[in-house]
């Protein structure tokens, strides 16, 4: 698995992301947070992995993680239609925005998520989000649970085919599952 | 108004003896008859409307996106700018994100300029400095109002644009010197000039198109103006094609000019690409639109032109390379592209044709449009029949072959703009199906750099145009003729119903062609919206794919729907340079519709456009620096502007926030009372991911303070519709657009009634709104 941008061009880093080598650290990280947010962008009904949506392998680890979940762009419908009221839907713009802002009180009014977590939006759009809140919000952590490695992010799980990508979102989903810290 | 009058006098014998060689010159002879008084801003210094800008910073706040965590823009540098790091000038990052905003807008605006520049130039050397403007003959007596509102000028002749690009290259200029090191400091700043060059933008924009207008006797504001060929399968392939790239239409015309004068115009194929075609077609209706910028490798390797003519923006610059291996030779003919080609200006056209023709030299620069087109036109028939149409594309069987190469190293994919999946398409190519690489045929930008990431140097751009082969030559479709200006009559029939909200909305898709998913979206989003009877306006690229699909009954969307600037219209003002009109109707409703003073009072007509008109624009595949000069034109009229995801990469949104209710303060003007009209707009300027959020959105954003209690019903009727058909949920902020209980919409009483119970939604007032305290008629003891 590399940990070279996904899209060639994303390069102009300075500061790079902490590669995630297995699942489990992500686990740990999240369960670590006090308020992670998941946030989860259009592509998740694009990517199909061992003959599923990658949208279903994200609702069963919503499901374990009881993570709160922001979808973007229409993604609320493909939530709702399978059956899993995501926290809100959102803009991506603004959602991100939010987050980076330290007045902001979170979805439920009880305080700013700690750790946001992004998966499946377009990477280019993904890559300059996350940009953002490296700079503009370097007190927030980010992660993404993609099977690209995005630079911006604080964590980033390493270059992966879909097969390893689904087995990491399995492997995060039955962590959860299993209870514990 | 005249500049620059210059009398010579060679000999003149007078009383007082003989004069030699007098030469004089007058700066400037005042002829102005425009009588409308001036307001308090005309021709604006970079700060003159700094404070206009400032109140829609303080609402509508940026949100940045670095691209590169560093400064490379001096020899101090590099300087990494990380998380609060400041580079060696003192710059931190956030004014160097919004410095990158401005010295984008910067170069859009001085490409459209520099080439309404060159059209003034040209057309007063053919016509004359007196040639008159006329834009819409007696429909249009506001011929220029981004002109009028910036400038303070009315002009009447092609001279009187001299001045006003004038004004519009020192502001340029004047922003452009703000992005050297040491100067601007802070982000807002940059962001005013952003702003300011952008409306620069609008008006060199304005002076090029009204100038072609007037002297190539294009449509004149011409809601039925006809339609014209558009796509691929419509060029005539038996007989000789000439291929026009690029905007700007002037050696355009000289072949058109040539091939009618030499009365082989029936026997040639005269087709363009990107705005140049729209041009061509707004002068010459048998001239065909091939399609948006990103065709232009398609329709070169598939060997369809047999000559290539380069004038500027937009173009491939690798297309004197990709033109060679298909035998088509090119023509640069702008100072602005000159491919590194030999000058052949002043050599003798004879010569000329035969190097091209013998293929002794692969392009020439020719930078007299009339020689263009004799050369073109000349050349285009005698290598026709030598070239017979060869092309690069393979063959069916040589794509198997060539698929089969392939190590799936999955680098084409990872150098994707649209990170397509390519590795699986050729993977399936190599067992003999090809059906995968047809249907990115229809999604592919056609950028070609997968071919430079391919270490096995598969022509993979081509592989997907030949798979496309059969979809490419049923694109056989139709555009209107770009329009130009919106009639002041149209104006008056839809003020009062737009500025009441009646008409829910004007849309305005604009802009390039860098979908995230194909043309076809731009095509949908333009007929929900037509279909619900808003004011649909295309320009440019969008126009062209909009035209690109066709509805049950056969008819593409310039068929199905009228082009007049009314509910349910569709129009093509044109050109890029057209985008100006879209702008000018804006303008022309606070105009001729509310009366207001247009001269010099920027303003308060931004203002009046800001709280009242529910325009929004959508650049859904915005790529270039013209775009986003377009944009911030809009955004200092107050507009919302979406852009599609790529546009992610401009680096930079202006947000609201809904929930914050001191965002969302105006001014009564009757009263000087503060009151909260909600978030409307609720963004200035943001992305949209997918097309169906994107057409929620844009619903959303038609709200203003201003709309009547019956104006908001229905646009909160269609908000609310489109996001239960796209979204899948009923909106869960309505109750911040919901003033009165009359703006519920009779239909939707008892869900709204449960959701602002819900929210304990409070009653308010429906205020005339304003941001000008000087608006305010009687302020509050």
């Amino acid at each position: 698995m590399s940990c070279e941008p996904w899209l060639c061009a994303e390069i102009a880093s300075t500061k790079k992301a902490n590669p995630i080598q297995k699942p489990e650290i992500a686990v740990a990280m999240i369960k670590r947070a006090q308020r992670p947010l998941l946030i989860v962008g259009s592509q998740i009904v694009d990517r199909w992995m061992e003959g599923k949506q990658a949208i279903e392998y994200i609702i069963e680890l919503a499901n374990a993680s009881k993570i709160q979940v922001v979808a973007t762009a229409h993604m609320v419908r493909e939530f709702i239609n399978r059956g899993y009221t995501p926290a809100a839907y959102m803009n991506a713009m603004e959602i991100s925005q939010r987050v980076g802002d330290p007045a902001w009180m979170g979805l439920d009014g009880k305080g700013r998520p700690d750790l946001v977590i992004y998966v499946g939006m377009p990477y280019y759009m993904e890559a300059l989000i996350l940009s953002g809140l490296k700079h503009f919000a370097p007190d927030l952590k980010t992660m993404t649970i993609d099977n690209m490695y995005h630079v911006h992010a604080s964590w980033s799980f390493p270059n992966a085919s879909l097969e390893e990508w689904a087995s990491n979102l399995k492997v995060m989903t039955s962590k959860f599952n299993e209870g514990g810290n | 108004m005249t500049k620059n009058v210059h009398v010579k006098i060679d000999e003149m014998k007078t009383n007082v003896g003989l004069i030699k060689n007098l030469e004089l010159s007058i700066g400037k002879v005042v002829n102005d008859n425009y009588t409308e008084p001036m307001g308090p801003t005309p021709m604006p210094s970079v700060t003159a409307l700094r404070d206009w800008d400032m109140k829609l910073l303080a609402k509508y706040k940026a949100f940045y996106m670095p691209d590169c965590d560093s400064c490379c823009l001096c020899t101090f540098g590099k300087c990494d700018l990380t998380a609060g790091k400041r580079g060696a000038c003192g710059l931190d990052i956030r004014a160097q994100s919004s410095r990158i905003v401005m010295i984008a807008c910067a170069i859009g605006s001085a490409c459209h300029s520099a080439h309404s520049r060159h059209l003034v130039h040209h057309l007063i050397e053919k016509y004359g400095r007196k040639f008159p403007l006329d834009i819409g003959g007696l429909n249009i007596k506001v011929e220029a109002p981004v002109t009028r509102l910036v400038t303070g000028i009315k002009p009447e002749t092609l001279g009187d644009l001299d001045d006003v690009l004038a004004y519009v290259e020192e502001q340029i200029t004047q922003v452009l010197a703000v992005a050297h090191t040491g100067q601007e400091a802070s982000a807002l700043d940059f962001e005013s000039k952003a702003m300011h060059v952008g409306m620069c933008d609008h008006v060199g924009m304005e002076v090029g198109d009204i100038a072609q207008i007037s002297a190539l006797g294009y449509p004149k504001a011409d809601p039925e103006a006809p339609l014209v060929k558009l796509g691929i399968g419509s060029v005539e392939r038996s007989k000789p094609v000439i291929m026009c790239i690029g905007h700007n239409v002037v050696p355009s015309v000289g072949i058109i000019d040539y091939a009618k004068e030499t009365k082989v115009d029936d026997n040639l194929e005269v087709v363009g690409l990107c705005c140049t075609s729209h041009d061509m077609t707004r002068y010459y209706h048998r001239a065909r639109i091939v399609g948006p910028i990103s065709w232009e490798l398609r329709f070169i390797r598939a060997g369809l032109a047999d000559v290539v003519v380069l004038d500027e923006q937009c173009v491939r610059t690798d297309v004197a390379e990709e033109a060679a291996k298909v035998n088509a030779p090119v023509i640069a003919a702008s100072e602005k592209n000159c491919v590194g080609f030999k000058n052949r200006t002043n050599d003798d056209t004879n010569a000329i044709v035969d190097d091209l023709v013998s293929g002794k030299v692969k392009g020439v620069l020719i930078l007299d449009p009339e020689k263009v087109g004799e050369v073109a036109v000349r050349v285009a028939q005698a290598v026709a029949p030598v070239r017979k149409r060869k092309t690069i594309l393979p063959t069916p069987e040589e794509i198997v072959t060539i698929a089969k190469t392939c190590t799936q190293c999955k680098l084409c994919q990872r150098n994707c703009p649209q990170d397509f999946a390519i590795p699986p398409a050729m993977k399936a190519a190599a067992t003999g199906d090809i059906s995968l690489l047809t249907d990115l045929y229809e999604v592919c930008i056609g950028c070609g750099k997968c071919e430079g990431a391919c270490p096995q140097k598969i022509m993979i751009h081509s592989l997907i145009v030949k798979a496309g082969e059969k979809a490419m030559y049923a694109e056989d479709n139709l555009c209107r003729v770009g329009r130009g200006a919106i009639q002041d009559t149209e104006i008056r029939n839809v003020g009062s119903p737009i500025v009441l909200g009646e008409i829910p909305g004007i849309v305005a898709l604009v802009g390039c062609s860098n979908y995230p998913k194909g043309g076809k979206d731009v095509y949908e989003i333009a007929r929900e919206f037509a279909s619900r009877r808003y004011i649909v306006v295309l320009s440019g690229c969008s126009a062209m794919s909009a035209g690109s699909y066709r509805n049950a009954e056969g008819q593409t969307i310039w068929e199905e729907f009228p082009g007049g600037f009314e509910a349910g219209g569709v129009c093509n003002v044109g050109s890029c340079v057209a985008n100006s009109h879209i702008a000018g109707a804006a303008i022309k409703v606070a105009n001729i519709f509310a009366k207001r003073n247009l001269r010099g009072n920027y303003e308060e007509i931004a203002d009046y456009i800001h709280n009242r008109l529910g325009a929004v624009g959508l650049a859904w595949g915005a790529y270039s620096q013209k775009a986003a000069a377009i944009g911030a034109g809009f955004w200092r009229l107050g507009v919302p502007v979406i852009i599609g995801p790529h546009g992610s990469k401009y680096r930079r949104v202006l947000l609201g926030r809904k929930e914050d209710p001191q965002n969302w303060e105006v001014l009564d003007a009757r009263t000087g009372e503060t009151v909260n009209v909600g978030p409307t707009p609720e963004h200035l300027f943001n992305i949209a991911e997918t097309k169906e959020e994107c057409i929620v959105a844009i619903a959303k954003l038609c709200m203003r303070p201003n709309d009547t209690w019956k104006g908001r019903s229905i646009k909160l009727s269609h908000y609310v519709d489109l996001s239960k058909r796209y979204l899948g949920v009923m909106p869960d902020d309505l109750h911040l657009f919901v003033r009165t209980m009359a703006d519920v919409p009779s239909t939707m009483k008892d869900e709204f009634t449960k959701i602002l119970a819900e929210k304990n939604w409070k009653e308010t007032i429906i205020p005339d709104p304003t941001l000008l305290p000087r608006m305010v008629r009687k302020m509050k003891e």
